[in-house]
């Protein structure tokens, strides 16, 4: 049993959660993601570590509440505990000296995004985030993406707060300025991903993202988890989930990611299908 | 069916027929279809056996059990001595006898089955096995002490459960690490409740959890620590059971398309998630009405016949060849036909046909006839000009192989592989190119069959314990 360390509620639907995994916490690097299954009758699912701390031997996991799993998640308290909870898995993210890396996070995707920010500024490159919401009290990670960043810009899409408009607006207002960016990493719903990748195509930024497929076993053995990049079949587990954005089929990703639609109705009457499908 | 023998002057008992439910029935449950021999029954069939001097059919098992030992006493009505005679050399008894292609192994060289029908050595283990647990009567031998040496098992399939017995019981300390969150491998994800029930092998797991094996849930090697950092951790000895558990498609258009499963994630969603018994279970599976699964081997099977318990009004078999160079085995493609599978044979898949939505409809095929053998020896399919048609479909599972599982090999610098993937090993010892590293089973030789897995696992035991001893 892996024990829920501390719960907490960021935001209407996103929660942030501490786990005792202490092996998991001493061995996992920016980019990796755990399965958590909550109990016997449990689905598994895959969150992304966001954090960990080796010396209490937790990890941090941030959600978003769009299913079954994920609202039973958010009734868990501390003192509550996990069946199981595999990890780390899927490849650490390639930290390199870049020069000028720009982080893009949107919704709970800055979460995910969180840790590679820090290990790219621990490395020494001059790091420029943007991160968005529909509004401002869905904002997360604020002051933790600052601390990590050199230069931050919150973006709502109602203008609540920060800039008005989308993350994309930003990096082009950045291109625009003449500005010269090494890398971009953008990690997201995946119609942000999309646009963000679009947009640094003509400009030949390379650009990484990080896929979200559904996935079982993660561990190369079911395949259910694969997407097609480059025109290639791969798997998202083993062979992410990072990817070059530019040859993602976001298209596919997006229709994959639906593939449960009617059954998960099914599980939890009052979801919203697809956050990220579209 | 049970073809009845002709009755033969010396053989006046014929091989005993197994009991199962009917077809009707059973595809409406997940209940195992075979439902096991009757102590009469058992003894009627042992008594077949006419305890030859230099049997046959222990050389036929790929771990020796002691054939006609073992039928003698069942025979005689000592069912508990049978199955303490079976678990000298297999430790997965209730498993084998279900399981094990029997007509291929121990039955194909009974001395009885020249002129009429081999006794029936699975089914025999099977009563036994299953007589001894649910009489409650399994004994956990005593630990032997110590020796002070630790090893470990990456992977808990049948290779993994093996060794880490065998090796227990030399008096090391044994720890399978097993990435995912039940032991078993393919017993527990692959092969379905229906043939295999997981209560089944969750017993075995117990029982060589008594006896001091530590089993590690969770724990994917090569992510959470590497084979070197096993030997820092203090192992002496290190061995990959990690199977061949990494599905192939077949690189035709439309394969990603929703509701196209590989045959790993279909039966894993089925079998390790209980699927089919969502939304009690949380993890979904497509009910398919219509449902394809391409392939012609056990796994096959084993896919079709979920898909029909999963409702389907059609399920069909899609292969290549004709039913002869069919891989699997006789009695399941028996099944399968009985429980109202179509079998579409002779035909290829080409392309995958979606809705806008990005779901599966239809698969466009062609005909195919059989030309020269190939260096398999089955003659290979050739299609035939101009024959493509569609068969409408909501579901397909691709059920056409597995590959090496890269996560291991990948990251222990200095471990051989071959131009598949698979580990190379000397001989039968399963020793790798890295010292103190041994591997055995799937990952070794490509699927193969659960006794062969176990086979491996028992020569490096020995392997090992002579390694690690001096002995060698
Ligand atoms: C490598 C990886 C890392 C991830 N990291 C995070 C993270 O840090 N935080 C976070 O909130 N989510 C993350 N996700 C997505 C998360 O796994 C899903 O939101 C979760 O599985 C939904 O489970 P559920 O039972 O609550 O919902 P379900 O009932 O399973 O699904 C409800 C709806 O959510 C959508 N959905 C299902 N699975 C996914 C998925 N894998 N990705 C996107 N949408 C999905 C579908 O549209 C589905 O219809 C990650 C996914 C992957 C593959
Ligand atoms: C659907 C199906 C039906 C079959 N039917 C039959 C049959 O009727 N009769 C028969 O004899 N054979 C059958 N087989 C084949 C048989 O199951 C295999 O040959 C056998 O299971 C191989 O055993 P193994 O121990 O080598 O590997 P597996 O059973 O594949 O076990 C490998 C284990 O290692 C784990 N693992 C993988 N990588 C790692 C890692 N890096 N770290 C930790 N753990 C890891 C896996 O999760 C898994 O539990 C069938 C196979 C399938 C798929
Ligand atoms: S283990 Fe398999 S091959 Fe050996 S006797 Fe039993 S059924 Fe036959
Ligand atoms: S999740 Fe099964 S192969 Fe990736």
């Amino acid at each position: 049993m892996y024990a829920v360390v501390a719960a907490k509620q960021l935001s209407e639907a996103v929660f942030r959660m501490d786990i005792l995994a202490p092996e998991i916490a001493r061995k996992r690097k920016a980019g990796q993601f755990v399965i958590l299954k909550i109990d016997e009758k449990g689905e598994r699912i895959p969150l992304t570590i966001v954090d960990s701390d080796p010396v209490r031997g937790t990890i941090t996991i941030i959600y978003q509440v769009v299913g079954k799993t994920t609202a039973a998640m958010s009734a868990l308290k501390e003192g509550d505990a996990f069946q199981d909870v595999q990890g780390p898995l899927g490849n650490p993210t390639e930290i390199e000296v870049f020069g000028h890396a720009v982080c893009v996070g949107g919704g709970v995707g800055v979460g995910v995004i969180y840790p590679i920010t820090k290990a790219l500024k621990e490395k020494g490159n001059r790091v420029t985030s943007i991160i968005g919401a529909r509004t401002k009290d869905l904002i997360i990670l604020e002051s933790e993406m600052r601390a990590a960043s050199d230069e931050l810009v919150v973006c709502t899409d109602d203008g609540s707060y920060g800039f008005n408009g989308f993350v994309s607006a930003v990096l082009q207002q950045i291109i625009d300025r003449g500005e010269k960016i090494d890398h971009v990493f953008a990690i997201g719903p995946v119609p942000m991903m999309r646009v963000i990748a679009n947009l640094t195509r003509p400009y030949a930024i390379p650009t990484t993202v990080s896929l979200n497929p559904i996935m079982v076993d993660a561990t190369g053995m079911c395949g259910a988890c694969r997407v097609e990049v480059g025109g290639k079949t791969k798997f998202t587990c083993v062979d992410g989930p990072e990817f070059d954005g530019h040859q993602v089929n976001f298209d596919l990703l997006a229709s994959r990611l639906r593939m449960y639609c009617e059954e998960e109705k099914q599980s939890y009457e009052k979801h919203r299908c697809g956050w990220n499908g579209n | 069916m049970e073809t009845e023998p002709k009755k033969e002057k010396k053989e006046k008992v014929p091989r005993q027929k197994m009991p199962e439910q009917a077809p009707q029935e059973r595809i409406a449950n997940f209940n195992e279809v075979p439902l096991g021999y009757s102590p009469e029954t058992a003894i009627l069939e042992a008594k077949r056996c006419i305890q030859c001097k230099k049997p046959g059919c222990i050389e036929g098992c790929p771990v020796d059990v002691r054939i006609p030992e073992f039928i003698k006493r069942i025979a005689e009505g000592d069912f508990l001595g049978a199955a303490r005679k079976l678990k000298e050399t297999n430790g997965l008894p209730a498993v084998c006898g279900r399981v094990c292609p029997q007509e291929d192994q121990c039955e194909k060289f009974c001395i009885l089955g020249k002129k009429g029908e081999p006794v029936a050595i699975g089914r025999l283990e099977r009563f036994a096995a299953d007589y001894e647990r649910d009489t409650n009567q399994v004994v956990v031998p005593e630990k032997p002490a110590p020796n002070g040496k630790k090893i470990a098992v990456v992977g808990a399939g049948p290779s993994g459960l093996t060794i880490a017995g065998d090796l227990v019981k030399l008096g090391y300390e044994v720890t399978i690490f097993e990435a995912l969150h039940k032991a078993g491998g393919v017993l527990v994800y692959g092969i379905p409740e229906f043939r295999l029930p997981k209560a089944i092998v969750e017993a075995e797991v117990d029982y060589l959890r008594g006896l001091g094996v530590k089993i590690v849930l969770n724990a994917l090697v090569g992510r959470i620590k590497t084979v070197d950092e096993l030997f820092e951790e203090g192992y002496d000895a290190v061995y990959l059971a990690v199977g061949a558990g990494a599905p192939v498609f077949m690189n035709i258009p439309g394969e990603n398309l929703n509701g196209i499963y590989s045959a790993n994630e279909y039966l894993t969603r089925s079998n390790l998630m209980k699927a089919y018994r969502f939304p009690e279970y949380d993890t979904p599976i497509v009910r398919g009405k219509n449902v394809a699964v391409v392939g012609g081997g056990n796994v096959a099977m084993d896919s079709v016949r979920t898909a029909l318990r999963l409702g389907a009004d059609n399920a069909y078999i899609i292969y290549r060849r004709s039913e002869t160079e069919m891989p699997a085995r006789i009695e399941e493609v028996h099944h399968a036909r009985e429980e109202g599978v179509q079998f579409k044979l002779l035909t290829n898949p080409v392309e995958y046909l979606g809705d806008k939505d990005g779901w599966v409809t239809g698969i466009r095929c062609l005909r195919m006839e059989l030309g020269e053998p190939d260096a398999s020896g089955r003659r290979s399919p050739v299609p035939v000009v101009g024959s493509e048609f569609v068969i409408d479909v909501d579901t397909v599972v691709v059920a056409v192989g597995t590959m090496a599982n890269p996560i291991v090999p990948s990251t222990t610098p200095g471990l051989e592989t071959n131009r598949w993937g698979y580990i190379v090993t000397k001989g039968e010892s399963g020793e790798t190119t890295r010292k103190g590293v041994y591997a055995g089973g799937d990952i070794v030789t490509g699927s193969a069959t659960v006794i062969l897995a176990m086979g491996a696992g028992r020569k490096a035991a020995q392997a090992i314990d002579a390694y690690l001893s001096g002995k060698k």
